[in-house]
């Protein structure tokens, strides 16, 4: 699976507002919804499962990234959003460093094979110290979206 | 020093996704063993998260644990105990 299968070019928020855990989710859910990626209607239901499933267990998994991520029944096709902050969100990270790139995963809630391949690629890539560093430098939305390309034809 | 391996089958319907695979960093890193997880010629950290979700194990998929130190066979132990409860997922 590439990246850019899964993350939702107009769900990339290279700025993103949030200094909190919980703005950065309520951000990405936003932003994930404009691009109808996800139902309006299901906003704070959204934002709150992801939530919980964060008081479970961080997903602020250290090196300064967090794939908050949530299997609902009414999303019917894995989509991610992406978030850079280049002043770091205050996540609760297992390491208790600030986090500077966030991908919020849906997935549906029956194709939990799916779900396991998106997390694959997207931990496969944050893996990469180069990878990771561009993104937390990329500012614009273009930087990050020429991220992703390169990094799924791995000229990174 | 020795040495311990067990065939594993990863048996919930969710797969190693990231709430079991951190339990399983949680089991590992108790021991002082240098403990590998094997996915075909893929082997991993057992004790890094990032590296577990790269095996993207769904369910039914066959690993294998190794380990290396002087509790190697109770890291293997209890590494199989945990993916045979099924992450006590169900």
């Amino acid at each position: 699976m590439k990246l850019q299968d899964f993350v939702v070019p107009e769900a990339v928020v290279p700025q993103l507002a949030a200094a909190t855990r919980d703005e950065a989710v309520a951000e990405l859910i936003d932003a994930l919804i404009a691009a109808d990626a996800a139902p309006g209607g299901l906003r704070d239901e959204l934002i709150e499962a992801v939530l919980k499933r964060e008081k479970n267990g961080s997903t602020g998994f250290g090196k300064g990234v967090a794939i908050p991520h949530v299997k609902h029944e009414k999303i019917t096709k894995v989509a991610a959003g992406l978030g850079v902050s280049a002043t770091g969100v205050d996540y609760n990270a297992l390491d208790k460093q600030p986090v500077y790139s966030i991908f919020l995963l849906l997935s549906p809630a029956d194709q939990p094979d799916q779900h396991l391949h998106a997390m694959e690629t997207i931990f496969g890539h944050l893996q990469n110290d180069t990878f990771r560093s561009f993104l937390r430098q990329a500012e614009t939305h273009e930087a990050v979206t020429t991220l992703l390309e390169e990094a799924d034809t791995q000229s990174l | 020093m020795s040495t311990a391996s067990a065939n594993l089958t990863i048996r919930n319907r969710l797969g190693l996704h990231a709430r079991p695979a951190m339990s399983l960093v949680d089991t590992a890193s108790a021991f002082a063993s240098d403990i590998k997880i094997g996915k075909g010629k893929q082997v991993v950290d057992a004790k890094s998260i990032m590296q577990l979700m790269m095996l993207a194990a769904t369910k039914d998929t066959e690993l294998t644990v190794t380990a290396e130190g002087s509790d190697a066979e109770a890291a293997v132990a209890a590494i199989t105990a945990l993916v045979e409860s099924k992450f006590d997922e169900e």
